[in-house]
């Protein structure tokens, strides 16, 4: 066990699209947006689908549970080892963030994940992820 | 409108040297310009248009045309990464179709060996969703080479032939950083950097750079230089998509080829030899299959037991020894791509590994992350 990250994580910096993204994240909601138009979600959130073009998106709260689609656990280089992964969200849209609380020995692809915030310094938490408990 | 045969590549010259602390970046943009133009046999008042990408310093290509003293009607600054230089042969084609130039410039160069390099933070949209994930280009690559061996049971000893491949081809390269032929064991047993790509399966880092004369076909028959034309260019962008559809085991390169190869009127069959971008072993072995060499899934199969190799191989690869092998000047391999490709068409490639009768040639190069998003660029070339 370990691959908790041990390294500092930067403040995400928000802009007018994105602020309610991160004001749900510090509330610990993982967030996406969803087309009123053409109805797909996506991520990350953007204030006009990238699908249709409508700008008709509203945001909507994820149960923040998936799988892993793919992972690279980083050995060389400062605060190593961590693990980086691509989230498929149980709703759809893929999520790129870090598996933490795990061995990275044992995971694997198509393993279950839920969302788990992670505190950044002096910004939002950032939506990582852990093994669901089985 | 097609840009087959309206545009040949007259220069191509690459820096010999793989830390160069004695040039500055723009000094080393000028020493590769004047090496193509001398290729070419032309001079740098023959310069009616320039390309540069994010390596020249400055403002797009308005610092460089001053610095270097042109006098130009068309310029063009695209930027995406590695693959700019091959987009830039496309793109001064069709420039020089319109009529919009004659004679174009591009140029490359940077030095991480020897100066301070300030990783690529692009500042795009998504950044604020991405950077704190910790993606490197090491571990977003690993992520696809991932993901292929889960789908299609790919193993690290079939990447690892491909780093094989390029070292063979390394050790006729007088230039080249690494010149030792290594063997599959040397590469799966060499440090694991980011899972599943070990230290063997990475490109190196260099200093360097590389410069391309793009003519007329007029200005191409009054030079002494075989005649090398721009027959086929497609490029195409990929992504996340928004999240939705995710595929890490395919590249833009399934959009560009195909329509290079269309333009060019000829299959991946006819292709005697590939350049093809080898930031890492499984880049190459997905672009392979988006090319069209082999089927998806295939390329593991179609890269092992020395098939890349030229002499014995089926599709004789990066002869210089690739990124893999060779050099990777600014962490930018594209033009290198093209300078080689134009080596095997003219017959200048390294005498051990130079494919008999080259007439015709494919390059490829994918800038930006995979994993990511990037910007892929396939060109055909044949020698006239």
């Amino acid at each position: 066990m370990a691959a908790v990250p041990s390294r500092p994580l930067p403040a995400p910096q928000p802009s007018v699209e994105t602020q309610p993204f991160w004001d749900a994240a510090a509330e610990g909601r993982l967030t996406i947006k969803r087309c009123g138009s053409c109805n797909e979600p996506h991520y990350p959130p953007r204030g006009r689908c990238p699908f249709c073009f409508s700008d008709a998106t509203t945001w909507e709260n994820s149960k923040g549970e998936g799988a892993i689609y793919s992972l690279s656990t980083m050995r060389r280089g400062p605060n190593t080892p961590y693990v980086l992964a691509y989230v498929t969200l149980d709703e759809g849209p893929a999520v790129m963030t870090n598996i933490i609380d795990c061995d990275p020995d044992t995971l694997a692809i198509g393993d279950r994940v839920e969302v788990a915030f992670t505190p950044t310094e002096g910004g939002p938490p950032v939506p990582f992820f852990k093994p669901v408990a089985r | 409108m097609t840009i087959r045969n309206k545009a040949y590549i007259a220069g191509a010259w690459e820096h010999p040297l793989r830390v160069i602390p004695d040039l500055s970046t723009p000094e080393l943009h000028a020493t590769c310009a004047a090496g193509a133009l001398a290729d070419a046999g032309l001079s740098h008042s023959d310069v009616d248009g320039y390309f540069c990408a994010g390596d020249a310093p400055g403002n797009g290509a308005t610092n460089m045309v001053d610095y270097l003293g042109l006098k130009v009607k068309h310029l063009d600054s695209t930027e995406t990464g590695g693959s700019s230089y091959i987009i830039h042969v496309a793109h001064a084609a069709a420039a020089i179709a319109a009529g919009k130039c004659s004679v174009a410039l591009i140029t490359l160069a940077g030095r991480p060996k020897s100066e301070r390099f300030n990783a690529f933070r692009g500042g795009g949209p998504d950044e604020q969703f991405e950077w704190w994930t910790g993606y490197s280009t090491s571990n977003a690559y690993g992520m696809c080479a991932a993901r292929h061996m889960h789908e299609y049971g790919t193993t690290s000893e079939q990447l690892a032939w491909i780093k094989v491949a390029a070292s063979h081809h390394a050790q006729h390269n007088p230039n080249a950083m690494l010149r030792d032929v290594v063997t599959v064991e040397d590469v799966v047993n060499s440090p694991m950097i980011a899972d599943p790509l070990h230290r063997l399966d990475c490109c190196v880092v260099s200093d360097g750079g590389g410069a391309l004369v793009v003519v007329s076909p007029e200005i191409a028959r009054s030079l002494s230089r075989p005649l090398v034309a721009v027959r086929g260019a497609g490029e195409a962008v990929q992504g996340h998509g928004g999240g939705r559809g995710l595929d890490l085991t395919v590249t833009a390169t399934s959009q560009s080829a195909p329509r290079a190869f269309a333009e060019a009127g000829v299959t991946p069959a006819d292709v005697k030899y590939a350049s093809i971008y080898d930031s890492f072993t499984i880049t190459v072995l997905l672009q392979l299959e988006d090319m069209g060499f082999c089927a998806k899934g295939e390329g593991g199969r179609f890269v092992a037991d020395g098939n890349l190799i030229a002499g014995t191989g089926r599709l004789p690869f990066n002869t210089d020894g690739g990124g893999l092998c060779n050099n990777h000047p600014t962490n930018r391999g594209g033009i290198t791509k093209v300078i080689e490709a134009v080596r095997q068409l003219r017959g200048e490639a390294n005498a051990p590994v130079q494919v008999p009768d080259c007439d015709l040639a494919a390059v490829n190069g994918i800038g930006g992350i995979l994993g990511l998003r990037h910007a892929a660029a396939t060109l055909v070339l044949e020698r006239q």
